[in-house]
């Protein structure tokens, strides 16, 4: 055993996680007004685990029998979780009060899928992604049906399980097929003995499968069903959670246990197919439905479809640059979605109303600061510079091309020229629509701030991506 | 000149300038347009400094200044300028005051929201004149669609959001092809980068079939922006439907940015790609010429004509760009500027009388002349420009390009300029039967009579575009002056290339 107590300073984040899980519900029994307390507590304790990591982000390290790593990438994955849970909590605490959906749960809930979702991210063995994973993922199905009186919320919950243990399902039997074939769910030592070659049969199905699993969980095409209904039925926060943090875990475990394989003779044979497949189905799919869609949260849900697509752009291209583009895509896309989807929730009113993208015309003159913001978000979801998105495409297309991928590149450019058509939608309609608004927002001084530290951040990667893209690169 | 920082200073101020604007109270219109207006004044007084310490007979870019951007990519902040770029940027910063200054009246919602933007785009096209790094370069030619896309959008006319949507996307699609390009090209030398000095070196020793790839993927994304026929039909669209002074720069200096780009970028880095497809670039070029006037010919609104008049002159430049010669590339060059400033001086023109009567359609319009005579006059003048009469500015331009295409080597063939030279004696049918029918005839529409001439702001804006238009048209040395040692220095780049 290496179990060391002065290792305590590496996983310090997760320490810290798990204890003010402990703590908050404690509070959220004993304490009175656990309303006024929780919320902050949780906003606080992510802000502070965000700022640790990155403190300790050089300090690198294995424990536990290799079951954790801690530094690198791990450490910019948990700044990614626990910055995004920070603005998702910010969203979150007039709009549970508005919409009338309060309960102590939903931060703790929160807490325990962020701690998921970092667990996976630091996971160096399989059965340890897959508990992150199960951890997060049965947070979410419950947090997906919070809003337990609307049907909709009820069906968005009993979908998103149920196809999701069926996920699970795909994953765990990939599990057991690679460990059939490597005797070992370690990802180092499995890479020791795993090759591309027929004789290894079982272990590239198992391999399949697991990537299969977590298709379904980044939303890419054909495992996509799930999406439009749960981002539509689940309280706006959630979807916010679950679009950007969520996925940006499951991606995670893709780089971790994916893109090793690379390394070995043939991958480049069988893998890149295999994920630039779901790459393109995903982009085109995305992005030609969520022309059709009225409902705006049913749009961002087909566009983060699209966006999956893109991500696994760089996944196919299997090189550091892939990695490296993943990353940065991840940490824009996740700031661009709370963003707008921060918007959407302050503008939604009770019993799910104001959702329709018709809805917001006239908001460019009756609300400037929340129009020019969310037009701000789209040109960055639609990869527009000066914005960060755009850097992220530019930088999973290098990838691409670095691997003789231009043709997924071009699929790339095609999708992103259709998907031009329903982000700049929603400026003609804010904008150029001379409707009378007929929104009343009830104003969120804390939903308001954590829109705007989203969009500073998405100006800021975008026109000085250089000290991101070191940090990252640099692992 | 190493690390100069006057052409950063030209890029900050309509960015700050465009930020402070923001912050003036949202009721104060006057305040709004007054500020706008003294920030451009700034950058036109600023770029005049530029233009007295330019060195003409240098080739190379002077007042560079170059910052290592992101390290890893290898991208930098670098930017120039050159005896091209330098007449563009002048004129880009000799539009903007004279737009916004033609706004005073016809905006009057939102005039805090239209200035930031025009002050924005403002920026996008210094921007994209300026840059010497490719992803630099493509960064302000795509932000600076936003802008544009809500100038269209929010202060068009009846049709403009399809318009804006349309050009829009369009030109989208055009610019990613492009970014693949850019990053295939950044990624085909040793080091990953996309310094332009560094790639001009490497963009000739591709092989030819990779250059005819890379060149088709800049070409087309360019050949939108001019627009080259068949990709015009965005054009006609955003023209109509746009403000004023939007079409103004536009037509000004917007679709400078599609010819800028093949000179700067097509011809001396991928000379291969010249080789293989100049004479398709041309054949479209006198095609474009051609359809343009006669399309013109036939339209029945004054700036439809005037949208696809540009079509038919912008076709004169691509061809004066791929005839190669030191004289068409110098009549290119100062047919840009030309053409920024007898479009943009017609746009205003229309703007003004739509201002009045709110109807483009020619045919609502006659004998107009005895009622506003002044502004028969500077009509009678801008248009004879555009047409290209000797002693205005158009004849010098396409007299080059005609002059220096017939006898190029890579064209072969004098027929592209025989028939080209026809779009001229079009332009005049065109042009001059407008003006027939709008200012000569009789009075047809009692409404005219009540018209007024135009006031002194009205002339503030055009005496500008008159003083120039018959500068270049009596004294060219000053502007060709300036690009001549450019204009040799590429041909000679680019010929030598295709030597080999």
């Amino acid at each position: 055993m290496d179990f060391n107590i002065s290792d305590i300073s590496n996983y310090l984040p997760l320490v810290i996680l798990a204890s003010v899980i402990l703590v908050s519900l404690v509070i959220e029994m004993y304490v009175k007004n656990a309303g006024k307390i929780l919320p902050w507590l949780t906003i606080i304790s992510f802000l502070v685990i965000a700022y640790q990591s990155l403190l300790s982000v050089g300090n690198q390290g294995v424990f536990f029998n290799g079951m954790l790593a801690t530094g690198g990438q791990v450490n910019i994955f948990y700044f990614i979780f626990n910055f995004g849970a920070a603005i998702v909590g910010l969203l979150t605490v007039d709009y549970l009060k508005k919409t009338g959906i309060y309960h102590g749960e939903f931060y703790i809930l929160v807490q325990s899928a962020v701690l998921g979702m970092m667990m996976i991210a630091s996971a160096r063995d399989l059965v340890m992604v897959f508990i992150g994973l199960e951890q997060m993922s049965l947070c979410f199905y419950i947090l997906a049906g919070f809003a337990r009186k609307r049907p909709f919320s009820t069906e968005a919950a009993l979908k998103y399980f149920l196809l999701g243990s069926f996920a699970t399902g795909f994953i765990v039997y990939g599990l057991g097929l690679l460990y059939g074939a490597t005797h070992t769910l370690n990802i180092t030592k499995l890479y020791e003995v795993f090759t591309f070659e027929q004789t290894n049969i079982l272990g590239i199905i198992g391999l399949t499968l697991f990537f299969i699993g977590f298709a379904f969980k980044i939303a890419a095409v054909p495992f996509h069903m799930w999406v439009p209904d749960v981002y539509q039925g689940a309280p706006t926060t959630t979807t916010a959670l679950m679009s950007t943090g969520g996925k940006a875990a499951a991606f995670a475990a893709l780089i971790l246990v994916i893109s090793p394989a690379f390394s070995k003779e043939r991958a480049v044979d069988i893998l890149t197919p295999l994920i630039a497949l779901f790459a393109t189905l995903s982009m085109l799919y995305g992005s030609v439905t969520a022309i059709l869609q009225t409902d705006i949260k049913r749009m961002l849900a087909y566009s983060s479809i699209a966006h999956a697509g893109y991500i696994l752009i760089g996944l196919a291209a299997g090189n550091k640059e892939g990695v490296d583009g993943m990353i940065f895509y991840l940490a824009a896309y996740t700031f661009m979605n709370l963003g707008a989807f921060g918007i959407i929730a302050l503008i939604e009113d009770k019993e799910e109303k104001n959702l329709s993208i018709k809805d917001y015309s006239g908001l460019g003159t009756k609300y400037p600061l929340l129009a020019g913001l969310l037009a701000v978000f789209m040109f960055a979801l639609s990869g527009i510079p000066p914005f960060a998105g755009f850097f992220g495409k530019y930088y999973v297309f290098i990838a691409a091309i670095k691997a003789d991928l231009v043709w997924l590149a071009l699929v790339g450019i095609l999708s992103s020229v259709i998907s031009v058509y329903f982000y700049i939608r929603l400026i003609v309609v804010m904008y150029f629509s001379k409707d009378e608004c007929k929104l009343e927002v009830v104003n969120s001084n804390s939903a308001m701030i954590g829109i705007i530290v989203s969009a500073i951040l998405i100006v800021v990667m975008g026109i000085l991506p250089g000290s991101v893209i070191n940090l990252i690169s640099k692992f | 000149m190493e690390n100069s920082f006057i052409l950063t200073l030209l890029l900050l101020l309509p960015i700050v300038g465009s930020l402070l604007v923001l912050l003036l109270p949202k009721e104060n219109h006057q305040l709004t347009r007054i500020a706008g207006l003294a920030i451009s004044v700034v950058i036109f007084i600023v770029s005049m400094f530029l233009y007295f310490s330019f060195d003409p007979a240098n080739a190379n870019f002077q007042f560079t200044q170059k910052i290592e951007w992101v390290k890893g990519l290898g991208i930098y902040y670098h930017v120039g300028i050159d005896g091209m770029s330098i007449l563009l940027v002048l004129l880009t910063t000799f539009m903007t005051p004279l737009a916004l200054l033609s706004t005073w009246s016809s905006i009057d919602v939102k005039v805090k929201e239209f200035t930031f933007f025009m002050l924005m785009l403002e920026a996008g096209m210094l921007g994209v004149f300026l840059s010497l790094d490719l992803f630099l370069f493509y960064i302000f030619w795509e932000a600076m669609l936003i802008p544009m896309y809500f100038i269209i959008g929010i202060w068009g006319g009846k049709n403009r959001i399809y318009a804006s949507v349309k050009f829009f996307i369009y030109t989208m699609a055009g610019s990613l092809l492009m970014l693949v390009a850019i990053v295939w090209l950044a990624n085909s030398g040793t080091t990953f980068t996309t310094d332009l000095l560094e790639l001009y070196k490497q963009g000739p020793t591709l092989e030819p079939s990779k250059q005819n790839w890379l060149f088709l993927a800049f070409a087309i994304s360019f050949a939108i922006k001019v627009p080259l026929f068949p990709l015009h039909t965005w054009l006609p669209d955003a023209h109509v439907e746009a403000p004023t002074a939007g079409s103004v720069i536009l037509a000004g200096v917007l679709l400078k940015m599609g010819t800028y780009g093949l000179i700067r970028f097509n011809l001396p880095l991928f000379p291969e790609g010249v080789r293989e497809y100049a004479s398709v670039i041309s054949i479209l070029a006198v095609i474009g010429i051609i359809y343009g006037a006669l399309v013109a010919m036939v339209q029945k609104d004054m700036k439809k004509l005037v949208a696809y008049s540009s079509v038919s002159h912008l076709g004169f430049v691509v061809l004066g760009i791929f005839g190669l010669t030191v004289e068409s590339m110098q009549g290119a060059i100062i047919q840009m500027v030309n053409h920024g400033l007898s479009t943009g001086a017609l746009f205003l023109l229309v703007g003004y009388i739509y201002e009045r009567t709110h109807t483009r359609e020619i045919a609502d319009y006659g004998g107009i002349a005895k009622i506003v005579p002044l502004y028969a006059t500077i009509l009678l003048i801008v248009s004879l420009s555009s047409i290209g009469v000797p002693g205005l500015n158009g004849f010098v331009g396409e007299f080059l390009i005609l002059v220096g295409s017939f006898k190029s080597p890579i064209l072969g063939s004098p027929y592209y300029t025989i028939i080209a030279a026809t779009g001229v004696i079009f332009a005049a049918v065109y042009l001059l039967w407008m003006y027939q029918r709008v200012c000569l005839e009789t009075v047809k529409n009692e409404k005219m009579n009540l018209l007024t001439d135009l006031n002194t702001r009205e002339m503030i804006t055009l005496v500008p575009f008159l003083l120039f238009i018959f500068w270049i048209g009596i004294y060219p040395s000053t502007f060709l002056r300036l690009s001549e040692a450019f204009s040799s220095n590429i041909v000679s780049t680019v010929m030598g290339a295709l030597a080999k």
